[in-house]
């Protein structure tokens, strides 16, 4: 029998999703994304590309940051309870900045049969810029 | 460039996916995440049936194709954003799943840009089928190139 996290019962809506921080990002988390994900855009690796597209070095890739957001939810509920995950990506990480991630229970609903949350999530860096702003459906158990 | 419209509704060539547990690993590494989901197999057969892929782990179909799964509008990396993604989940993915993935463009259109210059939007989807044809997750995904070099 899995485990359950958290019954839908007990989640409230504007309840905070508890925050998680990276502390500054390397470009070597860079070249170990590259290699786990397959995106190999020198703009992201190769410093002589990136200035030669107008960049003072090379910064994060979009996914890696959603990757990192992305456990706020599944910290939350547990990964097999996503059923939705949205972002939209503001500005850019550099080598050194900070990811702090954020979210909130925003909505309890019924869907598909499944007894369902949704929420906002953010990801800042540690000026406070968004790097992220997201969204998540999840479905929960009911308590018995 | 004047966008060229008619590669709305292109698709590119299905792309054969194995869901393997060593490049989850990788992957959950790579985003810092030490959930015992992606690592454990008996924590997580108890847990989730199996293995589970990470949230975004869609994106390393990119491994798979050949370069004919992929269905790109011709865009200038240098002056190209990853402007969305979207992941939607339909039924459990597990390590050593089996996934065909087909990519098509689903739209195109131009806005102004805040900086000068027109921005392109390509948006692409991709939808993922086990090998007896169920559909378990789409992957929407929203590019723009910009007007001219990229910056903050």
């Amino acid at each position: 029998m899995p485990a359950v996290k958290r019954y839908w019962e007990d989640v409230k809506e504007g309840e905070a999703l508890p925050e998680m921080r990276i502390e500054g990002l390397t470009r070597t988390d860079f070249v170990r994304y590259a290699g786990a994900s397959g995106d190999f855009n020198p703009i992201h690796h190769d410093q002589t590309f990136a200035e030669a597209s107008g960049n003072p070095t090379v910064f994060a890739m979009g996914m890696l940051n959603a990757g990192i957001l992305s456990r706020v939810v599944t910290r939350f509920v547990g990964r097999p309870a996503v059923r939705r995950y949205r972002v939209r990506f503001a500005t850019r990480a550099w080598p050194g900045d900070d990811v702090v991630c954020t979210g909130k229970v925003t909505r309890k609903l019924e869907e598909d049969g499944e007894a369902r949350i949704a929420g906002e999530l953010h990801a800042v860096n540690q000026k406070g810029e968004t790097l992220i702003s997201g969204s998540f459906v999840a479905a929960l158990p009911r308590r018995p | 460039m004047p966008i060229d419209r008619s590669w709305i509704g292109r698709t590119g060539e299905p792309v054969v996916m194995h869901v393997e547990r060593g490049k989850i690993r990788e992957f959950a590494r790579a985003i810092k995440d030490a959930d015992p989901l992606y690592f454990d197999e008996e924590y997580a057969k108890r847990e989730a049936g199996g293995i589970m892929p990470p949230v975004t782990f869609l994106q390393t179909m990119a491994h798979w194709d050949d370069g004919r799964g992929r269905v790109r509008p011709p865009m200038d990396l240098k002056r190209t954003l990853h402007g969305e993604q979207e992941f939607e989940f339909l039924r459990p993915i597990h390590a050593g799943g089996v996934l065909t993935a087909r990519t098509r463009v689903a739209d195109m259109y131009e806005k102004p840009g805040r900086r000068g210059g027109t921005m392109t939007f390509v948006v692409m989807e991709t939808e993922f089928t086990t090998q007896r044809g169920e559909l378990v997750a789409r992957a929407r995904q929203v590019g723009i190139e910009t007007g001219q070099v990229v910056k903050d």
